[in-house]
């Protein structure tokens, strides 16, 4: 293994930490994007871009999307 | 169950899950030297035999088609339970005054710049499914997102106009839909359900491929449409729920 690719697999755990750890709701999903594109770094270092293409939009964007929608609404 | 009791069994179970997944990541090949059967010989056959230079797409949409069908259901029937779960509970008419004071007219305007490219990558990575990375699914997601960004950094009311309801239900079940109607197509010609029935083309140009583009399409339309509709169903939530409260 290269270092770029234990440096981008590094990134992803350490997000994915935060977020296991993180109680706060919006918090939690700007960090759940800040992983997805922890993990588009990761797919595109191990030469998957049509991987990273759909988990950037799905992960990074719509995912949180939905999660703040959903505190929005619970909210009030 | 007592604190310690817990902590024991977390700090056993992680263990177990740690030095199996160890074991497992330790007998995956070495990056870049892959050698399974199946991968090598659609490697090898699928520009040959079907003109489609990127392999992953003609395994999805032509070698294992039909597992792609299956993919293609799992999200429509996903979507069209949100949507009957919410317009359900939803009161009709209920928002017709939304709120609607968002970004600046900086970010309004760098949003709009960049919902103009992400729509133009989108169809780029639709048509070229079948020659470069990419192709329905990941085109139709960033289709999707560059609608999305209407809503961020524009209105919802923009958003609603440009994505009416009845066009998106359409498209979504055109999408899904049209891609078993494919299937349907390659029997009627005399071969299986889903078979690619040609004309293969010139491989690396856009019409090549056979029946790969023509499934990909309808990927394309019914990814971008799940998406659509998941976003609308969520936002239409936030005003209902906020006026009664």
């Amino acid at each position: 293994m290269i270092p770029l690719q234990a440096m981008a697999m590094a990134l992803v755990a350490a997000f994915a930490l935060a977020i296991v750890l993180t109680r706060d709701l919006v918090r939690l999903a700007l960090l759940s994007s800040l992983y997805a594109l922890a993990l588009v770094v990761l797919f595109l270092i191990f030469q998957a871009p049509d991987v990273a293409l759909s988990e950037l939009v799905v992960g990074a964007v719509a995912f949180p999307l939905v999660i703040l929608v959903a505190v929005a609404v619970q909210r009030g | 169950m007592t604190r310690q009791l817990r902590i024991g069994l977390f700090a056993l179970s992680a263990a177990g899950l740690t030095a199996l997944l160890l074991w497992s990541v330790a007998g995956l090949p070495a990056f870049g030297h892959y050698h399974e059967r199946y991968g090598t010989l659609l490697k090898k056959v699928a520009v040959s035999e079907r003109h489609t230079t990127n392999v992953v797409t003609a395994t999805v949409f032509d070698y294992r088609g039909f597992d792609t069908l299956g993919e293609e259901f799992i999200l429509f029937a996903a979507v069209v339970g949100v949507a009957l779960l919410l317009r359900e509970v939803r009161e009709e008419g209920g928002h017709a005054r939304r709120r609607d004071r968002l970004v600046s007219d900086p970010v309004g305007l760098v949003g709009i710049g960049f919902c103009a490219a992400l729509l133009l990558i989108g169809l780029y990575v639709v048509a070229h499914g079948a020659i470069t990375p990419g192709g329905g699914f990941q085109g139709g997601v960033v289709l999707a997102g560059a609608f999305a960004l209407i809503y961020l950094a524009g209105d919802y009311r923009s958003f609603r106009a440009l994505t009416p309801q009845p066009a998106v239900d359409f498209a979504e079940g055109l999408g899904a839909g049209g891609y078993a109607v494919i299937g349907v197509v390659s029997m009627v010609l005399g071969s299986a359900y889903l078979h690619n029935f040609g004309p293969f083309g010139t491989a690396g140009t856009l019409a090549s491929g056979g029946s790969v583009p023509m499934l990909n399409l309808a990927t394309a339309v019914e990814v971008t449409a799940a998406f659509v509709l998941l976003f609308t169903e969520f936002l239409q939530e936030l005003p209902a729920r906020s006026g009664e409260s």
